[in-house]
């Protein structure tokens, strides 16, 4: 309880002092997982919605391997990705392990079966009918897809809540694509990791409640969008 | 005199849903400014119908033409879009106002606000949601609710309006209201219409002219009076609520009368077929009358000794089903049912004119 306390104590003078490094963590933290989240809303959310839409031979399987994706352990993601950029693998031209832009596109790859599963079921819970209702009111397919999107937004909303969670709260990913490297590569998961490793508790608890703190706070932001649109 | 000119035609339309073929309309039209009715059970490919016509579902073989020209590409079928609409059985409302719903089509189609406002109230008065307009439409009743799903669709003043079923879901007072509403727009407007549904009663209310579908097929077409009273076969006959179908043979056949055995009696009825074919005859319920033995002296040509077999509620009707040697169905009223003390079992006699026994061409 004594080292909870102490935890709590040292994360509050931590925020209270301002700490550059913590900040800068937190900040970067924050960064990465947003425009990953982004990347996977782009990308996830557009393959739900083409597959919530379109019917072709194999689109099963497509969405079994969706569902799949939704639960892929992110230190697999991270060693995958590790590979792809490895100097010697396919993308290792580019130069991009252990860089931030390594860990955007692992925490995309996290995300995005995520987002695409969620969006699918939203769009597969509106009712069948809405799509012809809407295409006979005179929608070209482009007007058809944004206003399903609008009657289906707080499931969407919900999908990119659960894309956030799980990459603002991944470690395996970031810490095999990143390294965990000072000033560059570090996020508040790896930082927590390596507080742990060294026995710095204390520090550890700190970051650990910052990280819940961020969580908590972007995702009542989100919560409050989503339940101001609800329909009453 | 001339001719209404036809608003669309489908032609050798086939449409498949998982290589099976639901649909085959070797030719439909709907004239312009007409009502038109696909009736049939649940299954018999209405909607299907309705939605292809509708250009919302693709068909492997045929075509439309509207006001004459082919759809022959998809952006023909995308404008033809642009100026039809449909309401579904379901209101399928957008989360948000009512007059945000009213507004969306005519948004879609790109009219300018002022052309939006006015045709939002003039169909809100048409319809009486005028004091709805600000309400959320999630909150509304389900009449409410179709109310703003047909002026919806009335607001886009489109070519043709195709109606699946948008009063199934309603009550009875709800959908008479809604009905009577939907009547008068049809015809102040004349919006050239195709409604699918499978009751009759509103079919024959709305629709000048009456398509029958069974397993995907138009099985007969034309007035409400000739569909029902003259079905082409035994599966319409069943249908339109002729419940007496008898098969028989043609004994005699002269002066447009016909002789017909069935059951060991002889049954009289309208037409000319040849003696000794094969034929179905028809004979609708509300056509039977009912009396106590011997007989009330009816100048009806067939009248035959019965025994009550069943006595099933029908709304404000009875239907008793009669043996009379072969099956009979007449409709009595609950003040009939008393005074002939009709029950199973209760011998009666049944009559019923030769002008209502209809030969039933078809099988």
């Amino acid at each position: 309880m004594g080292l909870l306390w102490e935890g709590v104590k040292k994360a509050m003078e931590l925020l209270w002092t301002l700490d550059p490094e913590v900040l800068g963590i937190t900040l970067f933290s924050l960064k990465v997982s947003i425009l990953a989240t982004l990347a996977s809303l782009v990308l996830g959310g557009g393959a739900g919605v083409w597959l919530a839409l379109a019917d072709f031979p194999g689109r099963r399987l497509l969405i079994s391997l969706v569902n799949t994706g939704m639960g892929l352990p992110p230190v697999v993601v991270g060693l995958f990705v590790t590979i792809l950029l490895w100097r010697s693998g396919p993308l290792g031209f580019l130069g991009l392990l252990y860089t931030p832009s390594a860990i955007i596109l692992a925490q995309t790859v996290i995300a995005t079966p995520i987002i695409a599963g969620i969006s699918l079921t939203a769009i597969q819970q509106l009712p069948p009918d809405l799509r012809l209702q809407i295409l006979s009111l005179g929608a070209s397919r482009a007007q058809m897809v944004l206003l399903l999107a609008r009657e289906a937004r707080l499931p969407l909303m919900g999908a990119v809540m659960a894309g956030f969670g799980g990459v603002i709260s991944e470690v395996g990913a970031s810490i095999m694509v990143g390294g965990n490297i000072k000033g560059s590569t570090r996020v508040l998961t790896t930082a927590t990791v390596m507080e742990a490793g060294k026995g710095n508790f204390d520090a550890a608890i700190a970051l650990s409640l910052i990280l819940l703190a961020l969580t908590f706070t972007v995702n009542a932001l989100l919560t409050h969008i989503q339940q101001r649109d609800r329909p009453r | 005199m001339t001719a209404e000119p036809s608003a669309l035609e489908a032609r050798d339309l086939a449409v498949y849903r998982g290589g099976v073929q639901v649909l085959a309309i070797p030719r439909l039209e709907v004239t312009a400014g007409s009502v038109l009715a696909l009736i049939g059970p649940n299954g018999s490919g209405k909607t299907t119908l309705l939605k292809t016509l509708a250009a919302l579902l693709p068909f492997r073989e045929g075509g439309l033409w509207f006001q004459g020209r082919p759809l022959d590409t998809r952006a023909d079928l995308e404008a033809y879009r642009r100026r039809v609409t449909m309401v579904f059985q379901e209101p399928l409302l957008f989360d948000g106002p009512v007059r945000m719903n009213l507004e969306a089509g005519l948004k879609l189609r790109g009219l300018p606000a002022a052309v939006r406002q006015a045709r939002v109230q003039e169909v809100a008065r048409r319809f009486g949601i005028t004091g709805l307009l600000d309400r959320q439409a999630r909150k509304l009743s389900g009449g409410e609710a179709q109310r703003t799903s047909l002026a919806r669709a009335f607001a886009l003043e489109p070519e043709i309006l195709f109606l699946d079923e948008p009063f199934s879901a309603l009550d009875p007072p709800t959908r008479e209201a809604l009905m009577d509403d939907l009547a008068l727009a049809l015809r102040q407007t004349r919006t050239t219409t195709v409604l699918a549904t499978h009751d009759q009663a509103e079919a024959l209310r709305l629709a000048d002219t009456l398509a029958v579908m069974h397993l995907g097929r138009v099985v007969q077409s034309g007035t409400g009076i000739e569909v029902v009273n003259r079905p082409a076969d035994a599966f319409v006959a069943g249908f339109v609520g002729m419940e007496t179908v008898l098969q028989g043979r043609v004994t005699a056949s002269a002066g447009g009368l016909f002789r017909v055995a069935v059951g060991g009696r002889e049954v009289e009825a309208v037409g000319g077929p040849s003696s000794g074919t094969e034929v179905l005859v028809g004979v609708r319920p509300e056509n039977v009358t009912l009396a106590a033995p011997p007989g009330s002296g009816s100048s009806a040509r067939n009248s035959f000794p019965c025994t009550v077999t069943r006595i099933v509620p029908k709304g404000p009707y009875f239907k008793v089903e009669l043996d009379c040697g072969f099956f009979l169905a007449a409709f009595v009223t609950p003040g009939a049912l008393e005074e002939l003390a009709l029950a199973p079992g209760r011998a009666l006699v049944a009559s019923f004119k030769a002008t209502a026994a209809h030969l039933i061409t078809g099988r």
